[in-house]
């Protein structure tokens, strides 16, 4: 199989501002899809459906850093504002304009809280970005897997959802899968958050009667019946509903994706 | 004709009226404990946002029977307000249903007043079966649910359904009173014509029971008036204001605090000239904390949020903490810093009700402290939230229950070091490796290795 691919060589700003060169868009990776290792499979989707459909990209590689968010979220103002000012420096002193990312709380913090701070782009998220890609009919979703019939729920992240009103964009690019999009009964404005924001994906939850990860797991459990995927577009989001799948032993029937993962393989990507 | 009895309303209704005011002019006082805030940006959005979220309900409409009845309630309130305001004039000038030269029109309002009252009464009666038989959870529950607060959800349930009844009263008996002179009652009059025979024919008790069918319900509501300072009811007033001045921006946008900024940049660059401080009125410079310990450390707009909070429980019932059997509350965040803002400023309300604390605690740990942190709202319940903004989205009043909750955190961990020691790991990570985990950070781009595309042929 070596012969039918193609090694990719990931761009980045370092070299394209070396060569006099600007990508039309940053690829905001975020600490998550840099270093988790189930995440680092849906960073690596995402640049294989850019490299497909040829946008001209670029990534801050090991000049990112984290942006601030769990920081933030976690009242720790001062180191938020450390590291936004520092990746404000380094965006800036780039030129970027436009930045993509699939974190959904990296995008919050870019869009809408480095403006104050003297970072000013266009931001928009992978499922955005993913929508507009089929939209333009430069994704045409075949060639790959399948997923006609397939039971898909979609869990939607409170950053991207609730934080800032994005709730169809990756109904729309589940959508063009032809599967069978269900929803659970706590979505869009009302979804339940999967109990990792506001910097809880790094500490034990509070005393309580359960974990937010399996009330949500369940939920999702029973909207799909016996087997399905569960659709994220959120590193948090992610690990929580893998682990709550786990803790009810579903691995088998019920798989966690992010929606750029599902999109790399209907178009045959991930081969 | 104005007799003794037109007096004695003056002097009710201007005692009436100037308790009111003296009680308004207490809670502006405590809302100016917050910190200063402008909030006059885009005042056509605002206007919009009002009409739709505060005049228009919107938000009520995501749960379909309390909002069908919430809206009965609602605009029969509206409506039937001027016919109050006819009862003021014929109080003062001694007239009679002097809004009557109105004709058709005058019929119309008589008509829709009884049915909207007929339709108040039977709200208010599902609305106490909903409280108090079938205890509807999120009213029912939860700590911050006390005493007080369930008492005061009932008296003003069945004020209002006395007051109905007055009118009904006053209506029947001036209707029969009518019937038995021969002459024509201005109005149309639906409900009451059923029951006209309801008090008998004797045109003495009847002329007192229209009396006193007036009285009760004048009285009534000017009681009612100078009850609601002291009560969720007074969301009727702040919902207005509370909706005009929520916030604009994305959800996801917290405030960022410049102060901040400029001690960074200082140290980041040591040619930075950061702006002079504030100072006070004797030129001493104003130190601010960094978030939120006390009511005063909080915006206006936030002690607002406390006298605009019906305590419906909707940010309670959505919260993924509360709904997974932790401490925290969004509803109790509301309501404290309320308490805490009558215990440190003015007793606006009469009785000082809403203080509820008194009456032994369950599960959260206060302690003697005399501040909204640690002496109301524990650090076991801020830690609690995931910052999902569900209580946010589900507030019928555009409360901002989380940026409370945010400004607290910050306190605990800009001036108390406070947070706990796995989020203190999870910052020394950010400051070491530039990621939240302890990961080198040139490891970063280790992912792109050995990376293919399929090729196309």
């Amino acid at each position: 199989m070596e012969e039918n691919k193609k090694l990719i060589k990931v761009p980045t700003m370092a070299e394209m501002a070396a060569n006099g060169q600007e990508p039309e868009v940053l690829f905001w990776v975020g600490c998550a899809g840099s270093f988790d290792d189930r995440y680092k499979r849906v960073t690596r989707a995402f640049v294989q459906i850019l490299e497909h459909v040829g946008v001209k990209y670029a990534v801050l590689g090991t000049e990112e850093s984290c942006t601030g968010d769990p920081a933030k979220r976690a009242g720790n103002e001062f180191l938020f504002q450390m590291q936004a000012l520092t990746n404000i420096e380094v965006l800036n002193g780039y030129n970027i304009k436009k930045i993509v990312t699939a974190c959904p709380h990296c995008f919050n913090t870019i869009k809408n809280e480095y403006p104050d701070l003297g970072g000013n782009y266009e931001v928009i998220h992978h499922s955005t970005f993913l929508q507009q890609l089929i939209n333009e009919g430069k994704v045409h979703v075949q060639g790959g897997e399948a997923f006609k019939g397939k039971r898909i729920t979609y869990h939607d992240s409170c950053y991207l959802g609730r934080a800032n009103d994005i709730y169809e964009a990756p109904r729309d690019v589940l959508a063009a899968l032809d599967a069978d999009l269900v929803e659970m009964k706590r979505s869009r404005a009302n979804g339940l958050c999967c109990g990792a924001g506001g910097a809880q994906m790094f500490k034990e939850a509070e005393p309580g009667r359960k974990e937010i990860n399996i009330e949500r797991t369940e939920e999702a459990l029973a909207t799909l019946g016996a087997e399905g995927v569960i659709a994220t577009a959120c590193p948090f989001c992610m690990v929580m509903m893998n682990d709550g799948v786990k803790n009810k032993e579903q691995e088998q029937n019920v798989k966690v994706f992010d929606i750029a993962e599902l999109i790399a393989q209907a178009e045959g990507l991930t081969k | 004709m104005i007799g003794i009895s037109n007096i004695i309303f003056l002097i009710v209704a201007a005692i009436g009226i100037g308790l009111f005011v003296w009680q308004i002019r207490k809670i502006r006082k405590n809302i100016q404990l917050g910190r200063d805030l402008v909030l006059e940006d885009n005042p056509s959005e605002r206007i919009n946002k009002t009409l739709l979220v505060a005049f228009g309900q919107q938000k009520m409409f995501k749960r379909m029977l309390p909002a069908v009845l919430h809206l009965f309630v609602y605009v029969g309130f509206l409506v039937i307000n001027i016919e109050v305001l006819e009862i003021l004039i014929d109080g003062i000038f001694g007239t009679h249903r002097v809004l009557g030269f109105m004709g058709p029109f005058y019929d119309g309002l008589m008509a829709v007043n009884e049915i909207l009252a007929a339709l108040v009464i039977v709200a208010c009666a599902i609305f106490l079966w909903r409280r108090n038989v079938s205890r509807v959870p999120r009213l029912a529950t939860g700590v911050e649910m006390r005493a007080w607060p369930k008492m005061d959800a009932n008296v003003i349930l069945i004020t209002e359904i006395v007051l109905m009844f007055a009118l009904f009263a006053f209506n029947i008996a001036d209707l029969k009173l009518a019937e038995l002179k021969g002459h024509e009652l201005a109005g149309a009059f639906p409900v009451s014509s059923m029951f006209v025979n309801a008090f008998g024919a004797d045109a003495g008790t009847l002329a007192t029971i229209a009396n006193v069918g007036w009285w009760i319900h004048i009285i009534g509501i000017l009681a009612f008036m100078n009850y609601l300072p002291s009560s969720k009811h007074f969301h009727i007033i702040m919902a207005f204001p509370n909706v005009y001045f929520s916030k604009l921006v994305p959800k996801g946008k917290m405030t960022t605090n410049p102060a901040i900024t400029h001690e960074i940049k200082a140290m980041l660059d040591p040619s930075y000239q950061p702006p002079a401080p504030e100072v006070d009125a004797e030129g001493n410079p104003v130190v601010q904390r960094f978030g939120a310990k006390d009511v005063e450390d909080l915006t206006w707009k936030q002690l607002m949020d406390g006298y605009t909070c019906t305590e419906c429980g909707r940010c309670t019932s959505v919260c993924p903490a509360n709904l997974t059997g932790k401490l925290l509350s969004p509803r109790k965040i509301v309501m404290d810093t309320r308490d805490r803002m009558e215990e440190k400023g003015e007793h606006p309300a009469i009785f000082r009700p809403n203080h509820y604390k008194e009456m032994g605690v369950e599960r959260v740990e206060t302690t003697d402290e005399k501040t909204l942190l640690r002496g109301y709202i524990t650090p076991e319940e801020l830690w609690a939230c995931t910052t999902c903004n569900a209580c946010v989205e589900s507030c019928p009043v555009n409360i901002d229950q989380l940026s409370t909750i945010m400004d607290l955190r910050r306190y605990l961990v800009l001036e108390e070091s406070a947070a706990p020691a796995s989020l203190n790991a999870m910052f020394t990570n950010i400051e070491n490796n530039g990621a939240p985990w302890a990961f080198p950070a040139s490891d970063r781009f280790n992912w792109a290795d050995e990376l293919y595309l399929p090729s196309k042929n």
